[in-house]
This record gives structure tokens, sequence and C-alpha cells, in this order.
């Protein structure tokens, strides 16, 4: 079943100046970005910084202007604010990059957590207490810790207090924006585990945005490949992997650190033969403005952007 | 041929919290060849940084004890004068963050010329204009006639990186610390930076010590690899037996926490770095981590030892290690670390 379906997807930036204040021009931060999503499934949105994947999932949040285009998420038609009504807030939760400006930190965890369930939820003091021990049970934090402040966790815990509150009101979507680039190698394996896990409990559908190509290679099912606000490539993690079509993706794939030292020189050689290759067909996979063209199916799930022939 | 450029041993660099001294850096003993690339890995709190910087003497109010022979010639504790003579010269550093780490109010030309200034005061201006564009053109930075009177915020992280590059192998410096140089980057970006740093290394004949937490970058460059932990070193070895035959637990887990091919759940013991107030200063360090081992595996007093020629495990616990079943861990040890 497609829980969320972006369609032709827009969000233009104002560039304001001269003494009116004027918009003279626009940034295009997503320009014509199409996908949907399975749920229970992992959707990778990649790039580099700039490329246009977070404000896409803040898009879908409904943390940005639409310029055009249309979101639709279980059947219904989201793209406004306004119709972003209770009912659709709760099923769409975000967790965030930075754990340690992501919560509030003259907050009780109990208040931290808490939050979304007295937004949507009328609950007694005691079966809120009770949830919200519940949830830190399930992040593997300890329930005594509900009068603890954020100062007083590690980053790897905090990014577990900031998954149960996205958890909380058990949403069918979650937007999860670079949730590990902030922590340690080992932290960050515990939380993608412990994503996982929950993922199968709770039957979340995921949006990871990440610019790393390791970690989404590992989480996701499907993956696109965004540069300067445009898809490059679109395709399941095999196609993106092990077939990439596009130069871009080529060269990212090829910028990938290998953990086998002896491959170092096939690498370094592999690297460079793609940067030259990259330098020479540029003309070929991007248009006068270098951005992407628009894509086209390779198959029925891989679609990338090349021109139009002839 | 291999010559030693440097030199540390049995280093203690402690800071003081409130009225007592914790060692961040404990203990440590370490050779670097030229031409040699040395990989130093660990997590936030492994005493990495602490390390670098003690050697490149940039802590102020650090207690260091133990020795630092830079070229045969002790640098613990010389003059801040005698240490200026060196740094920037024979020795230099690539910082982290290429933001930070520029002056905003500088060109970059000027930034450059700072360190010629310096150390080769005899150069006159032109000769060290071009020297700067020289500099620019090795790191390659396009168009470095113009990038010469830019400032820092006109260009990108990886050009600054660049710039930071430039500014560190100025006078072509012996030994050369990269601290996490390509974490602020993309990864197009680290590549490049990566094989622009070999390249210089190979260029120049320099000794680099890397320190970085990213395994797969260690992979592509070091020759040889330190593994740190709470401040000391648990593991040592060259680099392909390392990946290939990694002994302590803790380098076993920092291998498997990187996603790899066809794996659907990352092997990791669970639990962080403890903090420099409450590290475990006998026994082995690494024991609470690992609470599933018997104590006995431990040693009491836990040494380096040489398992095969140029390959150092700390403490016995290696032998009896094993990951715990999965799925208790999980939850077990999830419950008992937020206490």
């Amino acid at each position: 079943m497609v829980i969320l379906e972006v369609n032709n997807l827009k969000v233009y930036f104002p560039i304001k100046a001269g003494i009116f204040n004027r918009t003279v021009n626009h940034i295009k931060a997503v320009d014509d970005v199409s996908f949907s999503i399975e749920q229970g499934k992992t959707y990778g949105l990649v790039g580099e910084s700039g490329s246009g994947k977070t404000t896409t999932g803040r898009a879908v949040m409904g943390l940005e202007n639409i310029t055009a285009g249309t979101i639709i998420f279980d059947g219904k038609d989201i793209t406004k604010k306004q119709s972003k009504t209770k009912d659709v807030r709760r099923n769409i939760q975000m967790i965030f990059q930075d754990p340690y400006s992501s919560l509030n930190p003259r907050k009780r965890v109990k208040d931290i957590i808490a939050e979304p369930l007295r937004n949507f939820e009328n609950l007694s003091k005691q079966e809120e207490k009770k949830r919200v021990q519940e949830l830190l049970e399930l992040v593997g934090l300890s329930p005594e810790s509900i009068l603890k402040y954020p100062h007083e966790f590690s980053g790897g815990q905090r990014q577990r207090i900031g998954i149960a509150r996205a958890i909380a009101l058990k949403p069918k979507l979650i937007i999860a924006d670079e949730p590990v680039s902030a922590l340690d190698v080992s932290v960050q394996a515990q939380v993608l585990n412990f994503m996982r896990d929950i993922q199968k409990e709770l039957g979340l559908t995921y949006i990871f945005i990440s610019h790393d190509l390791g970690i989404v290679k590992h989480m996701c099912d499907d993956i696109a490949i965004m540069y300067k606000g445009r898809y490059v490539e679109q395709g399941t993690k095999e196609e993106i992997f092990n077939y990439p079509q596009h130069i871009y993706t080529k060269r990212l794939v090829s910028a990938i650190p290998d953990t086998e030292p002896g491959n170092r020189e096939k690498r370094f050689k592999f690297r460079q033969d793609i940067q030259k290759e990259f330098e020479e067909s540029y003309d070929d996979y991007f248009d006068s403005d270098g951005l992407a063209y628009s894509l086209k199916p390779v198959s029925d799930t891989h679609l990338v952007a090349l021109p139009e022939k002839g | 041929m291999t010559q030693k450029l440097l030199e540390i041993k049995n280093l203690k660099t402690s800071f003081r919290i409130g009225d007592e001294y914790y060692a961040a850096v404990d203990d440590v003993s370490l050779t670097l060849n030229k031409n040699e690339v040395l990989g130093i890995v660990g997590e936030s709190g492994s005493g990495k940084s602490a390390l670098a910087f003690s050697i490149m003497g940039l802590h102020t109010r650090a207690k260091m004890e133990g020795n630092i022979l830079f070229n045969g010639k002790d640098i613990v504790n010389i003059s801040p004068a005698q240490l200026n003579q060196l740094r920037g010269d024979e020795m230099a550093m690539i910082f982290q963050d290429p933001l930070t780490a520029l002056n905003p109010l500088m060109e970059i030309g000027a930034q450059i010329s700072e360190t010629l200034i310096l150390h080769r005061p005899e150069m006159s201006q032109k000769e060290r204009k071009d020297r700067v564009i020289e500099l620019l053109t090795m790191v390659g930075i396009p168009r470095p006639e113009y990038v010469y009177e830019q400032f820092p915020h006109e260009l990108s992280g990886g050009m600054r990186q660049r710039v930071i590059i430039a500014i560190a192998i100025a006078n072509r410096p012996e030994l050369l610390i990269a601290d996490e140089p390509t974490t602020a980057l993309d990864v197009t970006n680290q590549a490049q930076i990566l094989d622009l740093i070999r390249k210089l290394k190979n260029d120049m004949g320099s000794g680099v010590i890397l320190i970085t937490h990213d395994l797969g970058v260690v992979a592509e460059m070091a020759d040889r690899v330190a593994v740190m932990y709470a401040g000391q070193i648990v593991e040592i070895a060259d680099v392909f037996t390392l990946f290939e035959n990694p002994k302590h637990p803790y380098t076993r887990s920092l291998l498997t926490s990187v996603p790899a091919e066809g794996q659907d759940k990352l092997l990791v013991i669970q639990g962080i770095v403890p903090s420099l107030q409450h590290l475990p200063r006998e026994g082995c360090r690494f024991a609470e981590r690992i609470p599933w081992l018997d104590s006995s595996a431990h040693e009491e007093d836990p040494v380096l030892h040489e398992i095969e020629p140029g390959h150092f495990v700390r403490c016995t616990c290696y032998k009896h290690f094993h990951f715990q079943d999965e799925a208790k861990e999980a939850q077990v040890h999830g419950d008992t670390r937020s206490k």
C-alpha cells in the first residue's frame, strides 16, 4: 500500500533585494520532485549539503511553504498547511539531526516525551506517566529517568529520547533527518539497530535522509539521489549501488571509503577514472544551468535523469 | 630504510577538574617513521585529539609527563618560543573544522602568508606571493590568483579545507597531524581531500598522524593503526592485520558497527566511552562494557602484549571475548546503561 505520494513538489525560497524588498529571484531548493513510498519501507534521500534533501523532508512534514505540487498522505491531500489537521500531524513525526539542540534543555524527559501526548490525547497524570515509562523502556532507557534533564544523557541516549518522542503517538510515517550523523560510530550502530527493531515492531515507514551512503545502503529499500534540488536517480538499493547510471551517482558511490585496506590502490584508481569521466561527460548529464534533466525510466523502478535522445 | 621521526614514550597528559588532575592521555607510547601514515582511531572521549594537541604543544594548562622525541629531541615542556620555532615549520596540523580554523576577517592569501612571514623571513614579498599561489595550486584550488584575495566565507567547505591544508604544508613540514580532516565535509570532497593528503605525503616524505573516527578513512589511508579507548592505546598493528585479524573487543566492535554487505544487524558492544572523571583507573578499562565476561579474563594491571611482531593488544580479555547474544544484549544493557 502506498502511504505517501509526492507529485511535482517545488519549494522555492524568494531572494529579496532593493529598497522595496522586492522578490528579485528564487532559490529552487526543491525543484519538481515526485516519489511514492510503500507502507513499512524505508526510503532513502541522499545528497550532499545544499541538495534539498532536508527541505523535501520538511515540506512533507509541513514545515515549509510549498510553492507547487501535491502531497498525498494515506489517501488525503495534505499539501496546504491548513489541511494538515491534527489527525494528519499525529501520523507524521520527525527525528532531528542534532540530539543536542533538538531537546529543550529546561524540560524534563517526562515533559519532552509527553508533549505530543498532551497535544493529542487526554490522558490522566497516571496514564501519561505510564505511557512515558513504557516508551522509555521501548527505547532502552530506564523508566526512572523521567525526572532527568537532557544534559544528563549522552548523545546516543538523547537521540533515543528524540525517537521516543517521535513514536509516542504511534505515527505511520517517520522522517529521520540525518538521525545518526552527530553520533560516534558504535553509538550510530546502536541507534540504527534500534530504529530497525522498532520499525518491525510498529510497522513504521521511514524517510531516511542522509549523506552517508554506507548507512543508507544498510537501512533503505529504495533510494533517491538529489543534486541541486532535483532528483538525478531513483531506484531500489540494488539498482543504485550495483548499476548506477548517472555520473553523479557513480561519483558518489565511488567516494565511499572501503573498509578493506587491500583495495585502496584499486579504489584510488577507480575514483580518478570516475572523476575524469565526470569532468569529461558533465555536459552530457547536466543542462546549461548545471541542473539535472528530468527523470527517464530505465526499468519499472529505476529512474535516471538523462537528456532527451536526439 | 625507515627513519624514526617521532617517538612518544609513556606520555601522560592530565587536565585539572576541580582540585584533581585527570589523565586524558594515559601512558601512551608510539613511534612514527618518515613517510608513514599512522591512523589513530577512537570515539569521542578516547583521548585521540588530546594526544594530537599534546604533540603540538597546544595544551596550555595541562600537566604533561613522559617524553615526546621529535627527531631525537624532547619537545615536552620546552619553552613556548622554542615550540613556535617548530610549529608551522617542522610540524604542522590540519584542523577539523575549516570554518572556525580560518580567520573570517583575513584574505586567504594573507592567512597563508602568515606562516611564511614567521618562518621564512628572508622571502621577499613577491616570492611569498608566488609561493602562496603555488601552494593553492598544489592543493587543487582553481583560479588561485582570484582566491588569494577572497575571504573564507566566499569559499565552500571543501575549498576551505584545502586552504587549511595549504597553510599546514606551507613550510614542507616533516610531521603533519591531521585531526579529523574530513569530518565536516561531504563524501566526494572527503575522497578528494584524502587523495590530496596522500599525494602531498608522498611528495614531501612527511610522517602523517591521521586522527579519525571513520574506519573507512583509516582503511584507505593508514600504514599502521592505533586504536584508543579511554586515554589508552588498546591495540596497534599494521593496517592489514588490524582489519583482517582484530583482537581487542573494542576494535572488533568498532569494525562490526560499520554497515557491511549482507548484514542485517550490526554487531556492537552497547554503551559509550566513559567521561574523564568516571574512567575506571584500575584494571581493564574496557571491563565494564563487557560484563558478561568473567573478571578472571582480565589482567589486574593490563599492559600491551606483542602477540605477533608489530601487533600489540592490551589486556588478556581478547582471548575470551565473544559478542553477547544480540537480543539479550539490547535489553539488558540498554537498561543498565541509563542508570
